[in-house]
């Protein structure tokens, strides 16, 4: 399973998605390849099942067949278990 | 630069404490100005902070309190850092569940890896739920980086 995690630059904001999702996922036992990009750059890519982006976001984010699913808090968990969890089991 | 202390990324002139701004641009224009005053970016760079969340909304605004203010990698930006600005009084970004913001930590890249480690550094304390209001009480760079460094 790829997994993108997007903000407006692929610098900063998806960074710190990517690390706390590869955290999460490692705690659901769930394994996925996890990639840190901008927008633009994930709105071409066709070979990702999830967008993973923060709250705001993903009114910009083009996914075709891919879920898109929107963080209001980066740094809690909990939401991104529960969000990913729904999303992937 | 070595980049496995958090506190490398910023300096003396980069952390900005107990300051005031009127709104989410005055802030970030704050946190620009820690950046230029450190040799880290151009005036424009701060432009650039300010541009992204016009054009992609308040999606910087990750937890609650906290903006991670940054652009893209650009000629604007001289090397990588970060800034930090604590706010006297917060102000409103738009940002729903996670408003106002009091702590806006600014950051530079000039490419995709440089900055990562301290990246993770800073996620590492982000993660903590008391961290944010722990930075509001610093009234020193020197505490600020005892803060960072264990």
């Amino acid at each position: 399973m790829k997994i993108l995690a997007v903000c407006g630059e692929g610098i900063g904001t998806s960074v710190l998605l990517k690390m706390n999702a590869d955290r999460v996922l490692k705690r659901l036992g769930i394994e996925a390849l996890v990639e840190a990009t901008d927008i633009e750059t994930a709105n071409t890519t066709r070979d990702a099942q999830i967008f993973l982006t923060t709250a705001g976001l993903q009114d910009k984010l083009v996914a075709g067949a891919a879920e898109i699913i929107a963080i209001d808090k980066v740094f809690d968990l909990e939401e991104l278990s529960d969000k990913l969890a729904a999303a992937i089991l | 630069m070595p980049n496995g202390n958090l506190a490398n990324a910023f300096s003396a002139e980069s952390v900005l404490l107990q300051r005031s701004a009127d709104s989410w641009r005055e802030a970030i224009a704050l946190a620009g100005s820690g950046l230029v005053a450190a040799g880290v970016a151009t005036d424009a760079y701060t432009q650039a902070m300010i541009e992204a969340v016009e054009t992609n909304g308040p999606y910087i605004v990750i937890a609650p309190g906290f903006a991670l203010a940054h652009a893209r990698p650009s000629a604007e930006v001289l090397r990588w850092g970060m800034s930090l600005v604590t706010l006297a009084e917060p102000v409103q970004f738009g940002a729903g569940d996670n408003d106002p913001v009091s702590v806006v930590v600014g950051l530079a890249a000039v490419d995709k890896q440089q900055h990562i480690v301290a990246l993770q550094l800073l996620a590492e304390k982000l993660i903590q739920p008391e961290f944010v209001n722990s930075l509001l009480k610093l009234s020193n760079f020197a505490r600020f980086v005892e803060i960072i460094s264990n």
